[in-house]
């Protein structure tokens, strides 16, 4: 049962691909300020979950309120609007964009974003790449642009997925002490990552998922008892 | 008399402004459609029908309206531009979701459509639209007898062409449009109101075809099959430049426009199939195209 001052709240959500029935009734709720993590192996519907509550899979059933709306109901370029930031797996970088427009291209949905000074204060590798074409960055610096330019718009809830994915060690760190600093100012983070130890530093709460429904989910206070578990569903 | 390559001069010259201004319409709709197909993934067929629209809006706007050339010049794209928001919205925009045949098929047939009532009530004849005073008359270059409306053609697409890219390459609109053209339902997802801007560029796109139509209007005949005389030859232009590639349809425009002109001076045989023939060579080498990338 979702919690009734959740920011985000996910019931029996099932999504398709095609004919494809890839979420068999997902539950999940995230509280302002809360960073929550969807673990689980490998096409367990992490990433559909995401793509689902964004919008971009269509052909789901359930609910999703968010901040007191309904998002079933809008269009793909509406749900942005009531606050929610998506930074996809891929990172979605545009080639024929430079840095600094590809930064500028999400519109600003609610005010209350970072100004792009202080944007260029917390990623400074963007600003001096700033006219360069966007996919010249390095898959890090792609990373951190793809996440920067969600912060200008002034979301409350950042959908990550897989931000760390094949990135060097002191880039992934980077990303952590990154992540710290959006939770600090209150961002609310539902995160999804194969990194579990990268995970297990910033989330305060999991939710673990095995064929397209979440089947457990406990405080991060919690993963000490819950590590068998854990190493049984995961096998990390 | 001076010669060129065994040509005299003024010959030589004036194929290649005749060139170069085929090559100024075939820059300004060859831009229309790559712009469209970047975006929509439609092959517009309607493409020369609304560059035969613009043409007779203009002449029509004068016949019946006595509104000459200079306002036209603003009210007919508008016009066709209209129309062409009003197509996407109501009838391609349903096509989105299924093969994109569909689309092709379903411009197809409204060219034959338009073409087929201007057709019916005015025949196959063209009708003679006059040249603007202000632009009529010629001017002596020393070299060659320039008509002053022909060298006006020339001057109004470039100015067409370069404002198009910049506004593309520069503004905030334009970074929409080359994000969506990559990656659509990301932009979406982003908040911004893609199917307002697959309506906005397809009328967009229509309006320059109209422009185009307007500005031909004194130098062709206005006539209901002008568009499928030419939109043949834009195709090869935009196949050429590379699909969906800005620069590259507006460059290839005026390269093929000349290349045309010179070939009607060395073996005038072969100027109506020049066209094709690069395009051939090119896909040969480089199937993406001049300005295309592979795979995009």
């Amino acid at each position: 049962m979702n919690r009734p001052n959740a920011l985000l709240s996910v019931a029996d959500l099932h999504a398709w691909y095609g004919e494809s029935h890839a979420l068999h009734g997902v539950s999940l709720d995230i509280l302002p300020g809360e960073t929550v993590t969807l673990v689980g192996r490998n096409g367990v519907g992490k990433t559909t979950t995401l793509r689902a509550i964004i919008g971009l899979i269509r052909k789901r059933t359930g609910t999703i309120q968010f901040d007191g709306k309904d998002l079933m109901r809008l269009p793909l370029h509406r749900t942005a609007h009531t606050g929610i930031g998506f930074v996809p797996e891929e990172r979605g970088i545009f080639a024929s964009l430079t840095v600094e427009e590809n930064l500028m291209l999400p519109p600003v949905v609610a005010p209350g974003g970072m100004g792009l000074k202080e944007i260029f204060d917390l990623f400074p590798n963007l600003h001096e790449r700033r006219n360069s074409q966007g996919t010249r960055l390095s898959g890090g610096e792609q990373q951190m642009l793809a996440m920067a330019r969600m912060l200008r718009t002034g979301v409350k809830l950042l959908l990550l997925d897989e931000p760390t994915e094949g990135l060097a060690p002191v880039i992934v760190q980077r990303i952590g002490e990154v992540l710290a600093e959006l939770k600090a100012r209150g961002m609310t983070i539902l995160l999804v990552e194969q990194n579990f130890r990268f995970a297990s530093r910033i989330a305060d709460r999991f939710f673990l998922m095995d064929h397209g429904r979440v089947t457990a989910d406990f405080p991060a206070g919690e993963l000490e008892t819950r590590m068998d578990l854990l190493h049984q569903v995961l096998g990390v | 008399m001076t010669m060129i390559f065994g040509i005299p001069i003024q010959a030589f010259l004036g194929q290649l402004l005749v060139g170069l201004i085929n090559g100024s319409f075939y820059a300004m709709l060859s831009l229309g459609l790559a712009i469209i197909f970047g975006l929509l993934r439609v092959i517009n067929f309607a493409h020369g029908a609304q560059y035969m629209l613009g043409a007779f809006a203009g002449y029509l706007l004068l016949t019946w309206f006595g509104i000459g050339y200079w306002p036209s010049l603003i009210l007919v794209p508008l016009i066709v531009g209209v129309i062409g928001l009003v197509i996407e919205k109501f009838a391609l925009s349903r096509l989105y979701s299924v093969d994109p045949l569909y689309g092709l098929l379903f411009t197809f047939g409204l060219a034959l459509v338009l073409e087929g009532i201007f057709r019916y009530y005015f025949g196959v004849s063209g009708n003679p639209y006059p040249t603007p005073d202000l632009l009529s008359g010629g001017t002596n270059l020393g070299f060659m007898f320039l008509p002053i409306y022909r060298g006006w053609v020339v001057v109004a697409s470039l100015i067409v062409c370069i404002g198009v890219w910049l506004a593309i390459e520069k503004t905030k609109l334009g970074a929409y449009l080359r994000a969506a053209t990559e990656n659509p339902r990301l932009v979406q997802a982003f908040g911004v109101n893609v199917p307002l801007l697959l309506t906005l560029t397809y009328g967009i796109g229509s309006g320059l075809a109209g422009l185009a139509g307007i500005l031909a209007a004194p130098v062709y005949q206005v006539s209901p099959l002008m568009g499928s005389d030419l939109i043949i030859v834009v195709f090869a232009v935009v196949v050429v430049g590379g699909m969906g590639s800005i620069l590259g349809a507006i460059v290839t425009g005026y390269i093929l426009g000349l290349a045309e002109g010179l070939t009607k001076v060395f073996y005038p045989e072969a100027s109506s199939v020049v066209v094709f023939v690069i395009m051939a060579v090119v896909l040969l080498v480089r199937p993406a195209g001049l300005f295309g990338r592979e795979g995009a």
